[in-house]
């Protein structure tokens, strides 16, 4: 036994020893494109998008609360960025997905469950349902009152250097990783 | 700013950048909670080439396209950079932000990216996301409230 593992942790050696095991190519490629695509809009409109002031933009079809009603001049144009995203995302299981183009700069990895519909790979997630509907409620309201999510705040305002939105990311980044471990510990999976 | 709409490639720029957006959470799977959560568990350590990656190419986007143009061709708007004001509300918000997104693995953008790869069970996420967003709304507006910040 060496010394190294008589004082670390054998289990966060091994984590430590393989930080990539899907590789790290799908993530920066993928990081790229995301802000490709916030970077067209900005190019076109001057806008730094964010995906979750749709939540209120939408509402204010359908509620007179002053909170949405603010957003009713750009309520247009978020649904359509919020449908491009399900589209591009869509585009992305019809091919990368589905294996009609491969490359080796993805990694299918092993999470979830795939399934087939019409040709296309799909794919569902394994978390349990009470997780994805509590937790969707927390980032409803998070978001929102904390001004930003992780593209409003993480990948435009970091961006652009705004102190306010790295201030955002790293409370909201350290919070979510002790959750994480908490609920893990908890023996709560998937 | 009210009239955004008005330029016939206004929207269909908005749906081609928001398919790039959603093209790259697919394919560096943000939109499956699992790899989300195996980041926050210290499993993967890829979710920050995400979002860094993207930080980079928007920050040169906002860094360089103020000093070569003066505004944006569809909407007239100028190219500066529109801070939000930092607040107790950033903080307050980011933690209770942070919780859900740890306990879920799921944020706003790869929700939507998430229902694109097949992931029907993520409208239990949505449908919590505009719960959680219509309480706030409600909250926030009552006239007693006095809150008066933007966004």
């Amino acid at each position: 036994m060496s010394i190294a593992s008589m004082i670390v942790d054998p289990a966060l050696l091994q984590v430590f020893a393989d930080p990539f095991p899907n590789g790290l190519s799908r993530y920066v490629v993928g990081g790229l494109l995301v802000g490709l695509g916030a970077t067209v809009i900005y190019v076109g409109t001057g806008i730094a998008a964010g995906a979750s002031t749709f939540l209120e933009s939408t509402l204010s079809y359908v509620s007179d609360q002053s909170r949405f009603k603010r957003y009713v001049a750009s309520r247009g144009w978020r649904l359509v960025f919020t449908f491009g995203i399900v589209l591009g995302a869509a585009l992305f299981a019809a091919t990368v997905q589905s294996g009609l183009i491969t490359t080796s700069l993805y990694q299918s990895g092993s999470t979830g469950r795939l399934y087939e519909l019409g040709g296309v790979t799909l794919w569902l997630t394994e978390v349990q349902p009470w997780r994805l509907f509590l937790g969707g409620i927390l980032v409803g309201i998070g978001t929102r009152v904390g001004k930003g999510c992780t593209s409003g705040h993480g990948v435009c305002g970091v961006g652009s250097a705004s102190k306010t939105s790295i201030a955002g990311v790293i409370t909201f980044l350290l919070v979510a990783i002790v959750t994480a471990q908490v609920v893990a510990a908890l023996g709560v999976s998937p | 700013m009210t009239n955004r709409d008005r330029h016939p490639a206004f929207l269909p720029l908005i749906l081609l950048g928001g398919v790039i957006f959603g093209f790259g959470l697919g394919f560096s799977q943000m939109a499956r909670p699992e790899v989300v959560l195996a980041f926050l568990q210290f499993a993967d350590f890829g979710l920050p080439f995400v979002m860094f990656g993207a930080a980079i190419v928007t920050g040169i986007a906002f860094a360089v396209l103020p000093r070569i143009a003066d505004a944006a061709p569809l909407t007239g708007d100028p190219f500066e950079r529109r801070l939000k004001s930092f607040d107790r509300n950033v903080l307050v918000g980011g933690a209770i932000f942070g919780v859900g997104w740890g306990l879920s693995g799921i944020c706003p953008g790869a929700a939507y990216a998430s229902l694109g790869i097949g992931n029907v069970t993520i409208l239990w996420a949505i449908a919590g996301m505009f719960l959680g967003a219509y309480l706030q709304g409600w909250w926030r507006s009552r006239p007693s409230s006095g809150d008066a910040s933007a966004r």
